[in-house]
């Protein structure tokens, strides 16, 4: 082996070492005490975490005598302001969701995981448990001095406080949640009387415990080893994202400054450590993108503070893709193909869930051809089918509903002098009989098309077809 | 065996074999001895609480007292009282009422068809299709009339009709002819029908009587349809030679509807007829 080999084995080595050195992974043997401060990117946080207001306050709306936006589960009636919605029309939920992930992915590769940073609800409400903490026991050094404190009364006094707000934000994120399936004063009524339901109370239990435990223990390490979704957004990031990056080549070799200057030959990082002291996951953005980086932009804060108080330019840490980092020009998005084929998902879901919701049927007609037996033969020769008619009525009022039906020649319907009153909301069915003159009868099967017609309040006429056989005999 | 290990500090349980197979100590992880113990633990208290300890033919009857049977009749319980709106109004109505009121109808078909499986369909068929020697309930002609009252009393008294054997009296030309009348629709049309006393039951128009439950022969429906290999001519032919329960005829066609009056409740009664009628064929 020539020495110019094994030089270069070394270094290799080398290199591998100094990366084990900093790759420390915090599996919640420490406690992440993040340092705050202020500054444009916590600024947008607040705003960001402030969208999770609606959460809290939407099933207080109202719509007419309900609720204005309610998924009621035990009636399977799903109120969306004024449009509600059957399981029958279930599908569009799945277009829903297909608009949501893909919006995730274009969020993605666009700026990296900006759900994680600003919207996810562990992140706003670990950030809401945190802001708590730092009122009530002080600054990260006061916090860690205080957790090694012997147990004395103030000590005892603060972490009461601190539990008990915490357990009641979780309780609070209980019901919100629950508000959405029941009616909100409902079940406040119940909770003040004591009288909440099996359904309501687990998860109102479940939310309060998982909220005060993931929220006030596990913290980082949920988005380090729970959360799928921070490991598949992992791959949606590419050269061209813009995302939080610390600017080696201006910042390298780090060093300290002394005398209040920077020293010779070294670059624009001072090594203050402060982008670690305010990352609530623990991280060091100084070696480059890492999975325990939720994107939170807290760094760029930090850096910039510390930039501005010793003279530098600021933006050392800066949302930036690794494309124009290393000096390349960023390809413009229309480039991407990434881009269009998101977009063209986001837009064909959007359009999938807009015909969904344009085509609601007000009322729906369904057919049931009775099979035992199949046909009747009647006195007068003719034969007579029976067919059981269910009308789903989707308004909010009673329908009143006509049927007809149309097939072979000389039909004869029976069983519809009456107009069927379809309830709002549910099934209403009937029996009804059709007659046909075997002299009419072209086939073993013949199509015949029922009619169900309503008028509602407004006077709008609402139709619904569908199509059936009329059975005969061979 | 563990004073002379020879493969010290591996953490070996000291059990070695052939030399150099040994088995180390790798303890299950704690979380999985917990779950481990309280599955345990939940075994114990859960045969404490439910029935599950074997003591000879017995076994403990468990804190909670639950037992299956208790569990089937609170069921049953619960859908009573589901129930109990309707079939307290079943119980102060006719039959005829609840026929009126589609409600209430529709309650007993849906909640009847048991009923009719268990008690009817063995012959009638299921939904009233009729079966081989069995009439079609679902169609529009009756031998006792199809009103709402005439299938209760058919329901709850039983049917058994009677027709001559006339093997006896006609000759089989004769038979032949009024048979051919009869499936042309046309019995007046043969003047055997009057001479020879077919009229006296059958009627002048040859359209039956709800009273004697002689059957409609103007229409295009027979009560005993052909077996294998006949035509319905055979079939009109063989009714009119052997006739209907003639007790002198040992072919006799045999048709009787058995009386369901002593072995269903009136409440029962009552619904059948409902859902008899709702088959199609009510009047």
């Amino acid at each position: 082996m020539s020495d110019t080999q094994q030089s270069k084995q070394d270094a290799a080595i080398a290199d591998l070492y100094a990366e084990a050195e900093h790759w420390h992974i915090n599996t919640g043997d420490e406690t992440i005490h993040a340092k705050r401060i202020p500054g444009r990117w916590r600024t947008y946080k607040w705003i960001a975490n402030s969208v999770w207001l609606l959460f809290f306050l939407g099933p207080f709306l109202r719509w007419g005598d309900r609720q204005a936006v309610l998924f009621d589960i035990p009636n399977r009636q799903f109120h969306i302001f004024g449009v509600t919605i059957l399981p029958q029309d279930f599908w569009m939920l799945s277009l829903l969701l297909l608009f949501f992930a893909i919006l995730l992915a274009v969020g993605t590769a666009l700026a990296g995981r900006v759900y994680c940073g600003f919207f996810c609800f562990q992140t706003v409400w670990t950030d809401v448990y945190t802001w708590i903490e730092e009122w009530l026991e002080g600054n990260p050094q006061k916090r860690r001095k205080l957790e090694k404190a012997p147990w004395d009364a103030t000590k005892i006094r603060i972490k009461a406080i601190k539990h008990f707000l915490w357990i009641v934000i979780g309780f609070l994120t209980g019901v919100a949640f629950v508000s959405w399936f029941v009616d909100v004063f409902d079940l406040w009524a119940a909770i003040f009387s004591l009288t909440l339901s099996g359904a309501s109370l687990v998860f109102v239990a479940m939310f309060t415990a998982g909220t005060y435990v993931l929220a006030g223990f596990l913290r980082e390490q949920t988005c380090f080893w729970l959360c799928p979704y921070a490991r598949i957004q992992g791959v949606m990031v590419d050269k061209t994202t813009a995302v939080p990056t610390y600017d080696f080549h201006r910042g390298e070799p780090r060093g300290r400054m002394a005398k209040g200057k920077k020293q010779e030959g070294k670059g624009d990082c001072v090594d203050c450590a402060q982008c670690v002291a305010v990352c609530p996951t623990g991280v060091d953005i100084r070696h480059g993108q890492q999975e325990g980086c939720i994107m939170c932009a807290l760094c760029i804060d930090a850096c910039d503070t510390v930039m501005l108080k010793v003279g530098l330019p600021t933006g050392l840490i800066r949302y930036e893709s690794l494309d124009q980092l290393n000096g390349m020009e960023n390809r413009p998005m229309y480039a991407r193909p990434r881009v269009w084929v998101y977009s063209a998902i986001l837009l064909l879901a959007l359009m999938g869930i807009g015909y969904g919701l344009s085509t609601l049927d007000a009322i729906e007609i369904k057919v049931l051809h009775s099979r035992a037996p199949l046909y009747v033969m009647q006195s007068d020769g003719s034969i007579q089918n029976k067919y059981t008619i269910k009308i789903l009525n989707k308004m909010t009022e009673d329908l009143s509903t006509t049927i007809t039906a149309s097939g072979p020649k000389g039909l004869i319907l029976t069983g519809t002098e009456e107009p069927i009153e379809a309830v709002h909301g549910q099934v209403s069915a009937r029996t009804v009989f059709v007659k046909v003159p075997k002299a009419h009868l072209e086939g073993e099967n013949m199509p015949i098309t029922f009619t169900a017609t309503a008028i509602n309040d407004e006077g709008e006429t609402l139709v619904s077809e569908r199509e059936s056989v009329f059975i005969g005999p061979k | 065996m563990a004073d002379n290990n020879p493969f010290p500090g591996e953490n070996n349980t000291g059990h070695v074999w052939d030399d150099n197979l040994r088995e180390l100590a790798n303890p299950p992880p704690r979380w999985w001895m917990i779950a481990f113990w309280a599955s345990i633990a939940w075994f114990v208290i859960y045969g404490f609480i439910y029935p599950m300890y074997p003591i000879g033919n017995e076994s403990t009857k468990g804190l909670a007292g639950w037992t299956q049977m208790k569990e089937y009749h609170e069921s049953m319980a619960e859908i009573e009282t589901i129930r109990a709106p309707n079939e307290d109004k079943i119980a102060k109505m006719s039959a005829a009422q609840i026929l009126e009121d589609e409600g209430l109808a529709s309650y007993v078909v849906a909640s009847s068809k048991v009923l009719f499986g268990d008690n009817c369909a063995a012959c009638h068929g299921v939904g009233g299709m009729g079966g081989p020697g069995f009439p079609v309930i679902a169609d529009d002609d009756w031998l006792f009339g199809g009103a709402i009252a005439d299938i209760k009393t058919s329901i709850a008294n039983g049917r058994k009709g009677v027709m001559t054997a006339h093997g006896k009296i006609l000759s089989d030309p004769e038979i032949d002819k009024l048979a051919k009348a009869i499936i042309a629709g046309k019995p007046t049309s043969e003047p055997l029908y009057m001479t020879k006393g077919c009229v006296a039951c059958h009627g002048p128009d040859g359209k039956g009587m709800k009273i004697l439950g002689s059957a409609n022969l103007t229409d295009s429906i027979y009560r005993f349809v052909p077996g294998e290999g006949q035509t319905q001519l055979d079939s009109v032919k063989y009714t009119i030679k052997h006739g209907v329960n003639d007790a002198s005829d040992p072919m006799t066609r045999e048709a009787v509807m058995p009386a369901f009056g002593d072995r269903l409740s009136e409440d029962d009664i009552k619904k059948l007829a409902v859902y008899v009628h709702k088959l199609g064929g009510g009047q």
